[in-house]
């Protein structure tokens, strides 16, 4: 199964995990882990997703985000999982 | 399971460290287009390059979204031109022909270089070399994409002091039809045969048909690190580098290995290497003033050259299935802003250059020179640069522009990723007498090992 990462980074605000969740529900993108934390004062949050049901491809899911968080004021990156399991997993 | 610090760590590296891949480079045989007519081999080049990197440009498009890393650079390297144009081109105007056929298939298919208009003479030229290295300017002046290179030593052969001497004029007459055209002229000792850093990538003569190379670079991300390690003793100093190199060495692997995958061409190798380019903070000169030194080119930094340099293919090492090409940290002086500063300061002189390419990645790069400077004193420069990678067994190359009426100080301005340098004062006194020498020099006492 191909992970995909979604980061939330930005300013805290009211809704944010709510707008995202909709979008990923709404695209039958399956949530497998949440976490989030403040880091100096922003609002971080990492998802750990399965896209494989979903109809959309990959590069339309990671624009409509972007889109979402620029209505919110926030950066949304959706990527790969394997970028990070090769930078930090030997 | 990967947890939010290492994501946000990753992310960080690729937006406020300018993390990225520097360049995907398909490396593409042209062996069996030879042919000794030269509408036929031009078309045969054309076709092969269309057909076999139609899809690069995109593939390497679709990686970089995926993985939310950036792929700057997608390019071509083929086999030395010199060899395949050999039985087709009967002088140098059909070489020039070549070369404006790679430029066309370059823009069909949208990579914004191509290397490869090359000859290898360490140790004596044929006709077609000589014809191929006569065009040269012209070829250069005529296309915008084409990089040339030539190799004219090495630790086993010696150095071919003709095409050194060849070579001085060549350059001085590429600056004098091209601004940018010495800048996309690289002359060699010790070439690699696989390298995929322009402007000296060719695709060797002992590869297969096709092989994907991936360069990674991040100096930015060296720096960070490095400015963490204030005060500390060199054994964190270095173990804080070998680890970084690792992580961003990783990422290099892994597009490969993806690219690879999807082009459904062999996987060659990862260049590790710390190239800077002019964007503020993605400079090599930026981590040797981080170790300590107030700019490159104090004393010292020969010595913090020498420690990043190794510490880098040390930690990438590891992290890749196969390391080639130049690896190790690039000093270019006009695509670094730290080496741009530090040569308008007056710490940095080409001495001083001279010493740190004896361990860096590479040589003397991207250097502007006087426009005046005689074509000896080019292949002076050139002879010593050739002299260090031979004695040394190390890949040397030099890569001087002499900017067109210009003097020292001025700025000689080369635009986009090769940047802008200030013109560096070149010793004065002669070499003629020493370049106008017939041969060869041997090869030095240690090159026989068998």
């Amino acid at each position: 199964m191909k992970k995909t990462i979604i980061t939330v980074v930005g300013k805290d605000t009211v809704g944010i995990i709510a707008k995202v969740c909709t979008y990923l529900a709404n695209n039958r993108i399956n949530i497998l882990d949440i976490s989030q934390t403040i880091v100096d004062g922003f609002f971080s949050m990492m998802m750990i997703a399965d896209m494989n049901d979903s109809p959309k491809p990959f590069a339309d899911i990671a624009s409509e985000l972007t889109q979402i968080g620029e209505e919110i004021g926030v950066v949304i990156h959706c990527q790969r999982e394997e970028i990070f399991q090769q930078m930090h997993r030997i | 399971m990967i947890n939010i610090f290492e994501v946000n760590e990753t992310n960080k590296m690729i937006e406020k460290e300018n993390l990225d891949v520097r360049t995907i480079t398909m490396g593409i045989s042209l062996l069996d287009c030879v042919s000794d007519d030269i509408t036929r081999l031009c078309d045969r080049i054309y076709d092969r390059i269309t057909k076999t990197a139609g899809d690069l440009v995109s593939v390497g498009n679709k990686i970089e979204l995926e993985f939310g890393i950036p792929i700057v650079n997608k390019r071509i390297s083929i086999t030395p031109v010199a060899i395949i144009g050999a039985g087709a081109a009967k002088g140098q105007d059909d070489f020039v022909k070549i070369a404006m056929m790679l430029d066309r298939a370059a823009r069909e298919v949208g990579v914004n270089f191509l290397g490869g208009y090359s000859a290898l003479v360490s140790k004596g030229m044929t006709s077609a070399d000589r014809n191929l290295i006569r065009s040269i300017p012209d070829a250069l002046a005529s296309t915008e994409l084409v990089c040339s290179s030539v190799n004219v030593g090495s630790t086993r052969c010696g150095i071919d002091m003709d095409a050194v001497r060849m070579m001085g004029t060549i350059i001085k007459e590429t600056s004098e039809k091209s601004d940018v055209g010495p800048a996309k002229l690289v002359v060699f000792c010790n070439a690699p045969d696989d390298n995929p850093f322009m402007a000296g990538a060719f695709f060797g003569v002992t590869e297969g048909d096709t092989a994907i190379n991936v360069g990674v670079s991040g100096p930015g991300v060296v720096r960070r690190a490095v400015a963490k390690c204030k005060g500390a003793g060199f054994e964190e100093l270095c173990e804080t580098i070998k680890k970084t190199a690792f992580k961003v060495t990783r990422v290099g692997q892994l597009v490969a290995k993806e690219a690879s995958l999807r082009l459904n061409v062999p996987f060659g190798i990862v260049d590790l290497s710390l190239a800077p380019t002019p964007a503020i903070g993605d400079s090599v000169a930026d981590i040797l003033c981080e170790m300590g030194l107030e700019y490159a080119g104090a004393p010292g930094s020969t010595a913090a050259l020498a420690m990043l340099n190794d510490q880098v293919k040390k930690g990438g090492v590891m992290a890749s299935s196969y390391v080639g090409g130049l690896s190790g940290a690039f000093i270019p002086v006009s695509e670094d802003q730290g080496m741009i500063d530090a040569v308008n300061a007056g710490a940095l002189t080409i001495e001083k250059l001279e010493a740190m390419t004896c361990v860096c990645s590479v040589g003397l790069d991207m250097i502007a020179i006087p426009g005046d400077t005689g074509a000896s004193t080019i292949s002076g420069i050139i002879a010593d640069e050739m002299a260090i990678g031979m004695v040394n067994q190390k890949t040397t190359a030099v890569r001087l522009c002499p900017a067109k009426g210009k003097g020292v100080g001025e700025m000689a301005e080369y635009g986009g990723l090769l940047g802008r340098a200030p013109v560096i004062a070149v010793n004065k006194a002669s070499c003629e007498e020493f370049i106008n020498r017939k041969g060869r020099i041997p090869a030095p006492i240690h090159s026989f090992k068998n």
